[in-house]
């Protein structure tokens, strides 16, 4: 309201944000780039690097993907379908937010590993690796998409059926187009969470290289291994990347949101 | 209708084979030898100092995150800069970076050769590989969630009340205390449970920084890690039970104070 | 003069909200500010309370300089459009707020909050909270909230806007009651003409930033400033190229005089009020507003041709 305690304010958001936020940032991409743009190149494009940042990215797209979809569906049947123990499975959807990555990772070795009851075994493979990534990125569509579902006006439902409109034409004319933006906010959620996944996938994967080791992995081997600038540098460039990614659907959001703001 | 039960196999069934079946196994396998068996590995002095890291580590952090995260978003809601998306996207990046990538960050800010390093060797200051180093980047990583949910609120609620306020003789403090600090309470609740579930769990920032000393550094998410690497596999079933049903118990907490519709 | 507003100037980015307005208010008096959206009013009433601060020009309280005094320390109560009530605190400790700040003994709180719950009707839902309330009664509890500390000045902005339309009737009739009980200096914000008229002692029409008349009701009706001012605080009919009001127009059968001729192309019985609306002979649309009687007199229809000109009002 008044001039001294919004100073005040702002001062100790920009002062906390700077120390814990901002300064890490800034010496991780001062990092990257100490042995000049030489160094960099090098150090994303060894072989290693090359194939956990293909494989990162192949999986978290196809992970991408399918929460989309299934985030979705879950959604839908939450919202508008009713069946005992629904408040239950309601709230069972953000567990993969409360349980802690690595026991989620431990979860799925111990039913789908090789000691697993079942006669299916997807350890240190990269089936191993999509799993674990959309066990932990079940939440963030479902999550998106519900609350606009719930504040859709049903009347616009029944309009487009007294228009003759079938229920396949209604959700795809009238549905669809009101929940796409919220679909691509969760999706820019999953993906980003899925591309830096530690924690699920190091134990089910076996981390082998240039089979089943992810970006976070190979930076973390880095690390240990004693090669701070190497990790910097391709944590930089996976960091850009993500940007670009997040940027370009945001870009798709606004421009689907038009009828919003027109 | 067909197309109602087909969506709710598929949903079910996807949920079932994704969460649901994996978790419960767990469990079983916990207390496969037997109850005596489990107890003992959840109370052996590695155990129970793990879980005391943990706890110390998340009094500081969710607290530290609770304050200065209603500070943050008195901030961007109610005295915006010209760059005041600039503060939101800072507050929103922890949720895009990948815990190692933080974790590798702090080394590189505090670490021996980090850019404090030396100055902290100086003082015999000792952050990376010690509580200090694994407090802050939990203090990093679960920042976003108390800002977020008050941001709303804020908005919601609209200046009105606290312009009243004002005009009947408020001070800012005794505006903020009497009138917007029970205005936003239950989004404070919200994501002080957000909070505290991520920082509990935290796993991939404070591995980097904790250098894995057993008895010594290692949180409770460590501990399942080095138990299983170990073939130690109940005392890792065990203790994954005991962060499961603190999950369990936080999933019952955010049922109970999620913000009602409209966010 | 309890307000002073002295050539005050005040703009939101390249928006002109107030224009080199000055105000002279007399103590004791219940003046309106009236006007379209975007006159300005609002602002000026803000800038009154301490809620914005001009860009030029300044503002005297009871003699003294306000113009850089926060609103806290004004002693002005100041009453919103939407309540602003304290959702999460009871009626009686929505009132006593003001009091409760300043740190006032208990018991002495509690007599002045029984006090103002009686002057505006609000006994027995004390223990009530503001969602439990209708319009009328939360606007009522800000009355009382704003009143509890004795204000120097009493600022109202649209307090009747958010309410259905007899419950803004009733409350008008009541603030100008409790204007003549209590006698603080009161100013306050409308966009509607008939609740200006109907309240208050004077009416101050602005429009785009500027003050075009201040005057009693009456004056403002019988003696307009300009065209603005005209058409905005009563009903006009055009003829001639001048603005008439309705029911200065006569009615005729046959021509006379100054009269012109005109079709009847409806005629709209409004309880008392007939509105008779007709057609002039170059394709104008014109609106003459006769009583029961006069139309019953006249005994008009549809497609009728009359004659009308600008007259004294019928005597009846």
């Amino acid at each position: 309201m008044r001039r001294p305690q919004g100073l005040l304010t702002q001062g100790i958001a920009i002062g906390y944000l700077s120390v814990i936020v901002l300064l890490p940032l800034a010496a991780l991409t001062w990092k990257a780039g100490e042995g000049g743009w030489s160094a960099f190149w090098d150090a994303v494009t060894t072989p290693e690097a090359v194939s956990a940042l293909k494989l990162t990215l192949v999986v978290s797209f196809l992970v991408a993907l399918v929460n989309a979809v299934m985030g979705t569906l879950i959604a839908w049947m939450l919202v508008r379908d009713s069946f005992p123990g629904r408040r239950i499975v309601d709230a069972v959807i953000d567990l993969p937010f409360a349980l802690p990555t690595i026991v989620a990772g431990l979860t799925l070795l111990t039913l789908y590993g090789p000691n697993g009851p079942t006669p299916i075994d997807i350890a240190f493979s990269r089936t191993a690796v999509l799993v674990s990534l959309l066990f932990v990125t079940v939440p963030f569509v479902v999550r998106t998409v519900q609350p606009v579902l719930m504040e859709l006006d049903r009347e616009t439902e029944e309009a487009s059926h007294s228009l003759g409109a079938g229920p396949f034409t209604t959700f795809r004319r009238v549905v669809f187009p009101v929940i796409f933006p919220a679909i691509l906010s969760g999706v820019a959620l999953a993906y980003a969470r899925a591309v830096g996944e530690f924690g699920a996938v190091v134990l089910i994967t076996g981390n082998l290289p240039f089979k089943t080791e992810v970006l976070s992995v190979y930076i973390f081997g880095r690390i240990e291994s004693g090669d701070p600038s190497s990790a910097a540098a391709v944590s930089v460039l996976v960091l850009a990347i993500s940007l670009a990614v997040l940027l370009g659907i945001g870009a798709l959001r606004r421009r689907f949101t038009r009828w919003e703001h027109a | 209708m067909l197309s109602r039960w087909l969506i709710r196999v598929t949903g079910l069934g996807y949920l079932l084979v994704i969460l649901a079946a994996p978790v419960g196994l767990v469990f079983y396998r916990a207390f496969e030898n037997g109850f005596g068996a489990a107890w003992d590995a959840v109370t052996t002095p590695d155990a129970v100092h793990a879980l005391k890291l943990t706890l110390e580590i998340a009094i500081i952090a969710v607290p530290a995150n609770t304050i200065f995260g209603i500070i943050c978003a008195l901030a961007i809601v109610r005295y915006p800069l010209r760059g005041s998306g600039v503060l939101n996207a800072f507050v929103d990046l922890p949720l895009a970076l990948s815990p190692v990538v933080v974790g590798l960050a702090f080394l590189l800010l505090y670490g021996q050769q980090g850019w404090f390093g030396p100055w902290l060797a100086d003082h015999g200051v000792q952050i990376v590989f010690a509580l200090p180093g694994m407090i802050l980047v939990t203090i990093f990583i679960s920042l976003p969630f108390v800002v977020r949910e008050v941001v709303p609120v804020l908005r919601e609620i609209g200046t009105d009340q606290e312009q009243a306020a004002e005009t009947l003789g408020a001070s800012a403090w005794q505006t903020f205390r009497r009138i917007t600090l029970p205005a936003i309470r239950w989004a404070v609740v919200y994501g002080v449970v957000l909070t505290t579930a991520r920082a509990l769990g935290e796993f991939g920032a404070v591995s980097v920084m904790s250098g894995r000393i057993q008895g010594q550094t290692e949180t409770m998410t460590l501990h399942v890690q080095g138990a299983y690497e170990n073939f130690d596999y109940t005392a890792a079933y065990a203790c994954s039970v005991v962060l499961a049903l603190v999950a369990i118990f936080t999933l019952t907490l955010m049922t109970a104070f999620r913000p009602k519709e409209g966010r | 003069m309890a307000i002073t507003v002295r050539q005050v100037t005040k703009r939101f980015g390249d928006f002109v909200a107030l224009d080199n307005v000055s105000l002279a208010i007399p103590g004791g008096s219940l003046t309106a500010l009236l006007g379209p959206s975007g006159s300005g009013k609002s602002t000026l009433l803000r800038i009154i309370a301490g809620l914005e601060q001009p860009d030029e020009g300044d503002v005297n309280i009871l003699g003294e300089d306000a113009t850089d005094v926060p609103a806290r320390k004004r002693g002005v109560g100041f009453v919103f459009q939407h309540y602003a009530a304290f959702k999460h605190m009871t009626v009686e400790k929505n009132i006593a707020f003001g009091l409760d700040i300043r740190k006032n003994p208990r018991a002495e709180t509690k007599k002045r909050v029984g006090e103002l719950l009686e002057l505006v009707q609000l006994q027995g839902l004390a223990k009530r909270y503001p969602s439990q309330l209708s319009g009328g009664q939360r606007q009522r509890m800000a009355l009382a909230r704003a009143l509890a500390v004795d204000p120097k000045v009493l600022l109202l902005d649209e307090p009747f806007g958010a309410l259905d339309a007899r419950v803004r009737k009733e409350l008008r009739a009541w603030l100008r009651r409790l204007h003549d009980e209590v006698h603080v200096t009161t100013v306050f914000v409308t966009h509607d003409q008939e609740e200006a008229m109907e309240v208050a002692d004077r009416i101050a029409v602005m429009n785009e930033g500027r003050i075009e008349q201040v005057g009693k009701p009456r004056d403002l009706y019988e003696h307009p400033a300009n065209e603005f001012v005209m058409t905005f605080v009563g009903p006009v009919s055009r003829l001639g190229g001048e603005y008439v009001r309705p029911h200065d127009l006569e009615l005729t059968l046959e021509p006379n005089g100054t009269t012109e001729r005109a079709t009847v192309e409806r005629v709209v019985h409004l309880g008392f009020e007939v509105r008779v609306e007709l057609r002039l002979e170059g394709g104008d649309e014109v609106y003459v507003q006769a009583t029961r009687a006069q139309a019953e007199q006249l005994d008009l229809s549809d497609g009728q041709t009359v004659y009308v000109r600008q007259g004294a009002p019928v005597a009846s």
